[in-house]
Parts: C-alpha cells; sequence; structure tokens
C-alpha cells in the first residue's frame, strides 16, 4: 500500500536547534534513506521543501477571481518540511518507518502519514 | 461457567461469539477486503439469530455461518461489480475449512484495537467484529439509537481499510504497547457488563463475552504476563456479582456482602493466575489491580482487611497508571491505614479532575462520616446522586441519605 509521510515541524522551535545537532540529523537523514531505499521501501516522488518563509499562496478571491498572496495557506506554527512516498505492505509497517525518523529526536517534530488514493 | 440459568438467546449468543471472530478473520484474507468480510458475517449473524431461534442451534454452527457469510459476501461483491478474482476464488472454494481459530481473533482483535482508529470506536467495533453481537446489541448497551451506533462502526471500518490495518499480530516490539490498548478494550467490555451503568443487553451478557476475550487472549499469549492478570481481574470481579445484589435487587457494597456466595473456584483459578503471571517478573496494571481484588477476596472479613498491603500495591499501581480514578481507589486505602482525615486532604485534590464522577463524592461522603462533619457528607452524598443514571447506584445513596 501506498502512504506518503509527511515531515512537519515547528519553524520557532527549529529556530532554536544547534546547528552542530542540525548537522548530525541531517547524517542521520542521510542514513535513514539509505537503509529504507536498501529495503525497497520508497515508491518514487518526494522533496525536502525550502522554508516556508519562502511559500506563495494562490486562493479564489471575493469576486471569483484568482488572488496571489505571500505566505502559507495556513498561519499554523507547524508546517511541512518535506515529503516521500512509500510502498508498503499495511499501516504498521509506515509506523515503524515514520517512528525512526532521525528528526523525531528534535523538539515539535511529527509525521504524518497518509494513505494515497489509489485509482483503479 | 455459571450458574446462571442461560436462556436459549444465551445458548444463540454463545455459538454465534465462538465462531464468528475467525470467521470475519479468514474471510477477510479470502476477498481482501475486512469491509465486506466483516458486513457479510453481520448479516449471517442476524439470519442466524432469527433462523437458530425458530430450528434450534445446528449441530456445526461454524461451518452454518461460514457457508453464510460467504454468500453474502459473493453479493456484495456482485453487486460492487467489481473483484472478479475474488469471486472466482470465492465460488471454488466452497467446502467449509476448520479455522486455526485462535491466531486468527487474536489478530483480529489487535486490528480492532489499533492506536490509528478513534478511541470510542475500538469497543463497539471488537464487539461487532470479534464477538458477533449485532449493531442494535451494541446499541442497546450503550444507550444510543441503531442509527448512530452503526455509523461509528462504519466510520471505523472504512478507517481499518482506508488507513491500511492489516489484520496481524504486531511484531513483538510493538506488542507490548498494543496489547495494553486490547486489554484495555477488553476491560471495558466487562464493564459495561458489570456496572451496567446503562443496563445491560436482555440478550447478551457482555461480562460473559469479556471473560471469554480474556481467556482467549491468554490463551494466545501465556507469555505477557498481562493477559493472564486481566483474566484473573475479571474472575476476582465476577466471583463476586451474586454478592453484589441483594434480594430486591439493590447493589450491596464490598463490606457488606455475604463473602460466603462468592465463587471461591473462581477466586482459586484467578490466585494460579496470578502466580503464573508474576513468575513472569514484568509486573502492569492488570496484574496489580488483581492482585488488589485478591487481596480482598482471600480476607475472610471487612474488618480483617489487609488494608496495608493494598495500599502499598496501590503504590506500586500509581507507577503503572496514574489516573485520578486510581488515585481515588488509593484514597480509600489510605484512610484505613492512616485515617480519614489524611484520606480526605488526598482525595479533596482529585477534585480537579473528578468533579463530575459520583464516586468521587461518594468517597468524600464516606470519609467526612467517619469524621464526624454529617452536613458535608450529606451535601457530598446529594452531589454523588445528581450524577448517577444507575438505578442501583442511586437507590444505595437514596438510602444513605435518609
Amino acid at each position: 500500500m501506498k502512504y506518503v509521510l509527511m515531515f512537519t515541524s515547528d519553524t520557532e522551535l527549529d529556530a532554536a536547534i544547534d546547528p552542530e545537532v542540525a548537522e548530525k540529523t541531517y547524517q542521520e537523514i542521510f542514513a535513514w534513506f539509505e537503509e529504507h531505499d536498501k529495503a525497497g521501501r520508497f515508491a518514487g516522488g518526494g522533496a525536502e521543501l525550502q522554508p516556508v518563509t519562502t511559500a506563495t499562496t494562490v486562493r479564489s478571491g471575493d469576486n471569483g477571481g484568482r488572488v496571489v498572496v505571500d505566505g502559507p495557506f495556513s498561519e499554523s506554527k507547524e508546517v511541512v518540511g518535506g515529503f516521500t512516498v512509500i510502498d508498503v505492505p499495511d499501516l504498521d509497517s509506515a509506523i515503524s518507518m515514520a517512528k525512526s525518523w532521525p528528526s523525531l529526536a528534535l523538539p515539535g517534530h511529527s509525521v504524518e502519514i497518509r494513505p494515497i488514493v489509489e485509482h483503479g | 461457567m455459571t450458574d446462571r440459568p442461560s436462556g436459549p438467546d444465551q445458548a444463540l449468543a454463545a455459538a454465534v461469539r465462538a465462531e464468528a471472530g475467525a470467521i470475519v478473520a479468514s474471510l477477510a484474507r479470502l476477498v481482501g477486503d475486512f469491509d465486506v468480510a466483516e458486513e457479510a458475517v453481520q448479516d449471517a449473524i442476524v439470519e442466524a439469530l432469527r433462523s437458530w431461534r425458530a430450528k434450534g442451534i445446528p449441530d456445526r454452527p461454524g461451518a452454518w455461518l461460514q457457508v453464510a457469510a460467504r454468500r453474502n459476501a459473493l453479493d456484495r461483491l456482485r453487486r460492487q461489480q467489481r473483484h472478479v478474482k475474488v469471486l472466482e476464488r470465492l465460488r471454488e472454494d466452497v467446502g467449509t475449512e476448520e479455522l486455526d481459530e485462535a491466531d486468527e481473533r487474536v489478530a483480529l482483535v489487535f486490528a480492532c484495537c489499533h492506536p490509528a482508529l478513534p478511541a470510542d470506536a475500538r469497543l463497539p467495533l471488537t464487539l461487532r467484529a470479534v464477538l458477533g453481537l449485532t449493531t442494535g446489541q451494541i446499541a442497546r448497551a450503550f444507550l444510543v439509537s441503531e442509527a448512530t451506533m452503526a455509523q461509528r462502526i462504519v466510520r471505523a471500518k472504512r478507517k481499518i481499510v482506508d488507513k491500511g490495518i492489516a489484520l496481524t499480530v504486531p511484531a513483538l516490539a510493538d506488542r507490548e504497547t498494543r496489547l495494553d490498548d486490547v486489554l484495555t478494550v477488553t476491560y471495558l467490555v466487562y464493564n459495561e457488563g458489570y456496572v451496567s451503568s446503562t443496563g445491560a443487553t436482555d440478550d447478551r451478557d457482555l461480562a460473559d463475552d469479556a471473560i471469554w476475550l480474556a481467556g482467549l487472549l491468554a490463551t494466545a499469549m501465556p507469555d505477557e504476563p498481562e493477559t493472564l492478570g486481566l483474566l484473573a481481574l475479571l474472575q476476582l470481579q465476577h466471583a463476586r456479582r451474586t454478592a453484589r445484589f441483594d434480594a430486591s435487587g439493590g447493589l450491596v457494597l464490598l463490606r457488606d456482602q455475604d463473602r460466603a456466595l462468592w465463587d471461591r473456584p473462581a477466586i482459586d483459578s484467578a490466585d494460579r493466575l496470578l502466580e503464573r503471571a508474576a513468575a513472569g517478573r514484568r509486573p502492569g496494571r492488570f496484574q496489580l489491580q488483581a492482585a488488589i481484588a485478591a487481596c480482598h477476596a482471600s480476607s475472610p472479613t471487612w474488618e480483617a482487611t489487609d488494608w496495608l498491603q493494598i495500599l502499598t500495591l496501590y503504590d506500586l499501581l500509581l507507577r503503572h497508571d496514574a489516573s485520578a480514578v486510581v488515585r481515588l481507589n488509593r484514597g480509600v486505602a489510605l484512610g484505613k491505614v492512616r485515617g480519614a482525615a489524611v484520606a480526605l486532604e488526598y482525595v479533596d485534590d482529585l477534585a480537579p479532575d473528578l468533579a463530575r464522577y459520583h464516586l468521587f463524592h461518594a468517597t468524600r461522603a464516606d470519609l467526612l462520616r467517619t469524621l464526624g462533619r454529617a452536613d458535608e457528607a450529606v451535601e457530598a452524598d446529594r452531589r454523588a446522586l445528581e450524577l448517577t443514571s444507575n438505578a442501583a447506584e442511586r437507590n444505595l445513596l437514596l438510602s444513605r441519605l435518609r
């Protein structure tokens, strides 16, 4: 079954992270991808996103037109920092992958697991 | 197991319960869709209750349900006009198999109690898929309309399918935490039948269902001490059932119960389970609650109760479960060991969490009465009365107010 793992964090808490810790986590993330890639758990697709300050949002305006605004679609402190598509047998496998996500050691980080709609 | 006369409906229910879960699990595997399988079995159960009531329970109730469930699954899939391969498989496989029941059912329980499901849906889903209760029976037990209960169950089942929750026993690394969820639901099934805050259903005894399920889990996972602990706890509580009510149906408190009415063989069986559990050297909240219940069960009178040991067990229990209700119960033991004044101070601190819980006020009333503060005791009993709808509990509180 295919799922998207969405990696979210709190921008304010992220700003306070020691650069050395950030670098170490980055190395661990690299190893995490390598490990699960070897096990054939990725379905292709995924990205690490630029900071939420770079976001641009398009929404419908009052008179039916389209409005372009600076910033993310929601003002919550939790933002998606990246995502990856996985293909595993069941939810428990997805949960066990998510549990091993290195950034979870940092404050305010979480992983949301969402099944993909399969047309067919 | 019980000396209560069991009517034909209870016999029907027991026959259904013995077979339902295993058939749901095996059919789900066959058709690859838990929702279709569960609906098909549910329909078969409703048919069975009607047909068996008229014609008697068949020699092989499992085979009867299996055939009916498969026919229903076939109909459902045909209506959906897909799953062509599954349809072929179902048609070829017309015989009924002897199921490896314990494993199948245990996997099903884990799925129904998965932490990714909403907590208030796990209990109804387990009652329906594992124990084979009909939506109507569950709705009556929870005092909600059948439509409301049906909707809650349908949503939970969609989540099992859509989220990809597998019908498997979790890997060892996750087993202990996942097992705690399963045991909690099993305990809630019992509580629903025992306290009957909403009244048991006429044709299904949830307390029996819970003990059956706890027995299944203890047999399937004897190396998990908490499964033995839960079974022991339920057996101990059940052992007191006939002493809990007087001739007119009024509730009798533990201190006033006729201990000769307690089911000694059940208490001995629970003691043996606890000894086996203790050999695993992994205490948990169900083993400790059972140990507390065993202390009461082994005491010849209320006055002879070993409160110091009970207080010590509560202190251990708090390390596993620091919930306000556990602290309230510790407060009772504290009162016996260190006096009502100390206990009242301890219990009063729980007010923010328990202000809406009738037994919080009833416990305070008891302590206030011991301290000679009669007016405040009456006030607390009145508050308790306002907060419970259970007839037996209301009568007991009313008698204290008279």
